[in-house]
């Protein structure tokens, strides 16, 4: 490669026809898409060192903080979560703010791990966090693409890097969210395509750290094993977040935080029944957290539906949206726990 | 001799935030892009090798800088372009399509003249980067062949 001026590196691949190229390839241009957490530290001269900046009164520190409330008011619980959320803002925050200063700022690995249980919001919250970094700024675009081992890895030679590297770029300017991920990589069968599959990933993750961020759910013992036995994959995740269960208290909310949506409620007896129902619930087997609670809502709708049809009253708006006790009583839960006694429960 | 070739071909080369941005917009305009090379620059040489399968379902414009710095790299001492294909029932064509790299050296074009019948001339260009045939065209680019 021959340049003319040596001063286009990004360029063509060939000589530069005049002279005004040089200006426009020069550093600055390389810089304006590396950093995008500082888009106007270039534009002004660097404050000098004894300046003191507001934080308050920043945009960005707002910015955070209405992010920080919407994020409060549609996920109840996931307090680590919202930590590392806070985190990230933050240091976006300060990263602008050295900019101001002439300091030098890198943007950070993004790559994250969700580990919990079933139900705990991992894969919602991934949907999420495409908007919210993009909000941020680290992020371009902010969709969410949503794989499973399927999706990347293929079937025979030679069909696996083309499959990966398909998805990963449909995933570029966002997140790339692998569900289960430790599907990936079979132990059992050392010619499994997988392995050739998170070797591209890898290198993605760490060729296009700004371009996109790519995030592995899956059950903690499950995810542990899997990061045994690939430690690069650990290495480059710089975010594992583990996901608590609910609480009593969270399930309700959130349960109620569902309905509302709907636009349904309890009536006061079928709340305490309800609340009844979840502690019952949650000592049960195959107990899914805010999932067991989404599929409890619309088993009281079929329920609700099915006995205002029988009584064949007229009906008014209120009726409509109300869920009495027999609706909740109904379930099935009660009757079991009534049919068996207390101790042969499992949990 | 500087070829041109394709929109902005009066432009001075874009540079790869350029490129992106011009990806960005056709991706916006949900055009599928393409990367196509070819070491033939003949102006009626349409049918340019494609660089993979055009990219239907990328929204963001990285992915389309990334595979057209793959092709570079693949294919250096080669014209690369980015084509930009609009599907909408009734248009059905190339909306956008500017070249994003090219050899080194370009050699240029002789003007053949044909006497006919009659003192009758016939033109044609004639590519000296096709001089060869193309299997020694491509060893001697560093090209696997294709």
């Amino acid at each position: 490669m021959t340049t003319q001026d040596g001063a286009a590196p990004r360029g063509f691949a060939m000589p530069t026809p005049g002279p005004g190229r040089a200006a426009v390839t020069g550093p600055e241009a390389s810089q304006a898409r590396a950093v995008a957490v500082a888009p106007d530290a270039g534009a002004c001269p660097p404050l000098p060192p004894e300046a003191t900046l507001e934080l308050a009164e920043d945009e960005q520190a707002r910015l955070i903080s209405r992010l920080l409330d919407e994020l409060d008011s549609e996920f109840i619980g996931l307090v680590p979560v919202k930590e590392r959320v806070r985190e990230i803002g933050a240091l976006l925050l300060v990263d602008r703010l050295r900019g101001r200063y002439g300091l030098a700022s890198s943007r950070p690995s993004l790559h994250m791990c969700f580990t919990g249980s079933p139900g705990t919001g991992k894969t919602t919250l991934a949907a999420r966090m495409g908007v919210l970094l993009r909000e941020l700024g680290y992020l371009r675009k902010g969709q969410l693409v949503s794989v499973t081992r399927d999706d990347l890895v293929g079937q025979y030679v030679g069909h696996t890097a083309p499959k990966t590297k398909e998805v990963l770029k449909r995933a570029m300017g966002g997140v790339l969210l692998i569900d289960e991920a430790y599907y990936l990589y079979r132990p059992d069968n050392e010619r499994d395509y997988g392995q050739e599959s998170i070797e591209i990933l890898l290198q993605f993750m760490e060729a296009h750290r700004d371009d996109l961020v790519v995030i592995l759910a899956g059950y903690r013992s499950r995810m542990d094993v899997f990061f045994q036995s690939n430690p690069g994959m650990a290495s480059r995740i710089g975010h594992h977040i583990d996901f608590p269960d609910f609480s009593l208290d969270e399930l309700m909310r959130i349960a109620e935080l569902m309905l509302e949506r709907e636009e349904y409620m309890l009536e006061a007896a079928a709340r305490d029944a309800f609340r009844q129902y979840i502690r019952l619930r949650m000592g049960q087997p195959r107990f899914a957290n805010a999932r067991s609670m989404r599929n409890a809502i619309d088993r009281l709708r079929l329920r609700q539906a099915r006995r205002l049809v029988a009584a064949g009253d007229p009906v008014c708006r209120a009726d409509l949206m109300r869920l009495s006790v027999s609706d909740v009583r109904g379930s099935r839960v009660f009757t079991d726990t009534l049919a068996a006694p207390p101790a042969a429960l499992p949990g | 001799m500087r070829i041109t070739q394709g929109t902005f071909s009066y432009l001075p080369d874009l540079t790869d935030d350029e490129i992106t941005a011009q990806i960005q917009y056709a991706i916006d305009q949900n055009w599928a892009v393409a990367v196509e090379y070819t070491d033939d620059p003949h102006p009626r040489n349409v049918l340019w090798e494609m660089w993979g399968l055009p990219m239907f379902e990328i929204s963001d414009a990285s992915a389309g800088l990334h595979e057209v710095a793959a092709c570079r790299a693949a294919n250096p001492d080669h014209y690369i372009k980015v084509s930009a294909y609009d599907a909408t029932l009734g248009r059905q064509t190339t909306a956008l399509s500017f070249l994003v790299g090219r050899p080194a050296v370009e050699p240029g074009f002789r003007l053949d003249r044909q006497e006919m019948s009659d003192r009758r001339i016939s033109y044609s260009l004639h590519p000296y980067a096709t001089e060869q045939p193309r299997d020694l065209r491509s060893a001697a680019n560093g090209h696997r062949g294709s």
